[in-house]
């Protein structure tokens, strides 16, 4: 029994939908306001059909935080090989997107492009055209996965191009931790992700998103999240690699008391491209949103940041803030950074805050008269900087982790360039 | 062990220091009283390192090697410190991590073996206990949120467990009360040693009362104008630094 033949008529039109509309709309231009400062000529040459299988082997990969569950995608296609999926409590599922495609495929309707809204999305559009692998976590109401679901994203061959698509549903009062990691390959490639999340009433999803990919790929990724009364997402995205890397997230808070958090740290050299692009979407009463943004830029580096935050007009009593932080380490580095706050409603609270800079010198003449070497000084300084970023995460599991592949990369980048 | 000799300094073109001349042999404390405000801490930051400061000339050797011509971080390694008037605040270093990098940056400049996390926190413990720095003052980043007599003593601590041959302290007692005073006074005398000399930088008498010099010495309009013992302080604390107002030698 293949694939083909039972792919179900929602699926079928799904994609059909994905594929006309990104005919359509081709890629996005820097003339449309939310990828004003990202261009994506370099994609022109391709014609986006996912890479076939998985070609050759993956280098192994060593673990970044003792997970509970880890599931490993290469070239975007689950490696049942390189995964270990433990016991889930209460029916829960985590599997696959084949998988499910294949044996349970109507799980998945009603549930999947639900959120992901490919008319203004022509990337969420391409990966709706070739959806046919990824994760799927969906958790029944009240139940909590301990431990953290790890999922591993690598690339083998050249140039691979893989758009794995990401589904996350939590029923009320369900807990999950994920964490992503982006490790791509030495052959480059494109990686076009779409994550779709679901929270139900006093859900609580806490999703971290890694990327470490060799210069020479380019990953997108776009987020979006629909989060219910009481319910939280709180989320950090540490891009420390990939040619070019862009995040784009969407949060919808659409019942009351809902909380989101969406931070994230980007350490960019070289000729390296970091994108952000946050919307908090204000829909209900009594949310909250935080974001806290920094980034470090070196070299000819450049590092984006748009942040808006939309309250609605029945969103009253709307508490949201938002901070990004950049520090430039050189004359080439650039960082374009735009805060947005549009407000509707006439009973809340909102505040952001956004700083370019350079590294204090009077902190750093401080560290050296203490006997600290210049370079181990400015590294110092840095990791403090981005410390503030790391420390926002609550889970101290992840944050060490998330800590120690920043201070890596620091480590790294600092020895290249003394 | 630090000598200077007609030491000429100019900031952004302005000459402050007009030929300083001063020795400070070894196991000696000596004070700078510095009547008029511009420019005191120029002295501490030109034998610290700092850029932004042009000697224009003279010299200043430290056990003979010449001091100006070595980084902020050579310097350091060497044996100068220097505790600052305004200590930096550095948000996101927690000041353990801190305290044990210069620690081990000073250490491997002598060639000794980096302190692990352990044996760092085993040999600051007691010294931070003298100074009242708690674990959570540890734990926090460097002087952030640190009330300014908590500022002066992490100065101290970090005085104390980096072990230097020669010491400025920066008009350590500004915007101390009595009971900080004592307590970073206490600090600063449990590290007199016949191998180290200090160099104390203030405005107020007060402070050489519980750290009490060998040698004091005015310093007005770029020179230094007088020296003497313990004793000039007293007369000048009744005198008032009037006489050094026109600028002329005393």
């Amino acid at each position: 029994m293949s694939a083909v033949a039972t792919q179900p008529d929602w699926l079928t039109a799904l994609r059909d939908a994905g594929r006309a509309r990104f005919g359509e709309a081709g890629l996005p231009t820097q003339r449309q306001e939310i990828w004003k400062y990202t261009g994506l000529n370099k994609l022109k040459a391709l014609t986006f059909e996912p890479s076939a299988d998985i070609a050759g082997t993956a280098p192994a990969i060593e673990p970044l935080i003792d997970a509970a569950h880890r599931l490993t995608f290469v070239n975007g296609r689950f490696d049942a090989a390189r995964s270990r999926i433990g016991a889930l409590p209460g029916n829960a599922i985590l599997a696959s997107l084949a998988e499910i495609l294949r044996d349970r495929p109507n799980l998945l309707e009603g549930r999947m492009g639900v959120t992901a809204a490919i008319d203004r999305r022509p990337m969420a559009a391409l990966n709706t055209a070739w959806i046919e692998d990824g994760l799927v976590l969906i958790v029944p109401r009240g139940v909590a996965v301990e431990g953290v679901i790890e999922a591993v994203f690598v690339n083998t061959g050249e140039a691979p191009v893989a758009h794995p698509r990401l589904l996350v549903a939590l029923g009320d009062m369900a807990e999950v931790v994920l964490v992503e990691r982006h490790l791509g390959g030495g052959g480059g490639g494109f990686t076009n992700q779409v994550a779709e999340i679901a929270l139900g009433d006093g859900a609580s999803f806490r999703h971290y998103v890694h990327h470490a990919e060799p210069t020479i790929s380019t990953a997108l990724e776009t987020v979006t999240v629909t989060v219910g009364r009481d319910a939280s997402y709180r989320s950090f995205g540490l891009a420390a690699g990939g040619g070019l890397v862009r995040r784009e997230i969407e949060v919808v808070l659409r019942q009351p008391g809902g909380f989101a958090q969406v931070d994230g740290a980007y350490l960019v050299d070289g000729e390296r491209h970091a994108d952000t692009t946050v919307l908090i979407d204000h829909q209900a009463d009594h949310c909250a949103s935080r974001q806290t943004h920094k980034g470090v830029i070196d070299d000819d580096g450049r590092a984006v940041y748009q942040g808006k935050i939309l309250v609605r007009p029945h969103a009253q009593k709307t508490d949201g803030y938002q901070l990004s932080q950049t520090l430039l380490l050189s004359g080439g580095a650039e960082a374009d950074v735009k805060p947005e706050l549009e407000i509707h409603a006439d009973d809340v609270k909102c505040s952001h805050g956004a700083t370019v800079g350079r590294l204090d010198a009077d902190a750093l003449f401080f560290l050296r008269a203490r006997g600290i070497p210049e370079a181990e000084a400015r590294a110092l300084l840095i990791q403090g900087f981005i410390g503030g970023a790391l420390d926002e995460i609550d889970r101290p599991d992840v944050r060490e982790a998330f800590g120690a592949a920043a201070s890596n990369w620091l480590t790294a980048h600092s020895e290249s360039t003394a | 062990m630090l000598e200077i000799n007609d030491l000429h300094v100019s900031v952004d073109g302005r000459e402050i220091l007009k030929g300083l001349t001063l020795a400070i042999p070894a196991g000696e404390v000596h004070a700078i009283m510095w009547p008029n405000g511009s420019g005191k801490s120029t002295l501490s930051y030109v034998l610290s390192g700092r850029e932004g400061y042009d000697v224009t000339g003279g010299s200043v050797t430290f056990n003979g090697k010449d001091l100006l011509t070595l980084a902020p971080e050579e310097r350091a390694a060497a044996g100068v410190f220097l505790a600052f008037q305004y200590p930096v605040e550095i948000p996101g270093v927690p000041n353990a991590t801190f305290l044990r990098t210069a620690v081990n940056a000073i250490r491997r400049s002598r060639g000794e073996k980096d302190l692990d996390a352990i044996q760092f926190m085993r040999a600051v413990k007691e010294k931070s206990k003298k100074l009242g720095i708690t674990d959570e003052m540890m734990k926090r980043a460097v002087n952030v949120g640190f009330s300014g007599g908590e500022k002066k003593r992490n100065e101290i601590l970090q005085m104390a467990m980096l072990e230097p041959a020669f010491a400025i302290l920066d008009e350590t007692d500004s915007g101390l009360d009595i009971d900080a005073l004592r307590v970073v006074a206490d600090g600063v005398n449990a590290l007199r040693d016949p191998g180290r000399s200090m160099l104390v930088i203030t405005h107020y008498q007060r402070l050489l009362e519980y750290i009490v010099p060998d040698r004091i010495h005015v310093l007005a309009h770029g020179l230094i104008r007088r020296s003497g013992g313990p004793e000039l302080a007293h007369e000048l604390e009744k005198t008032g630094y009037a006489e050094f107002a026109d600028g002329k030698a005393a």
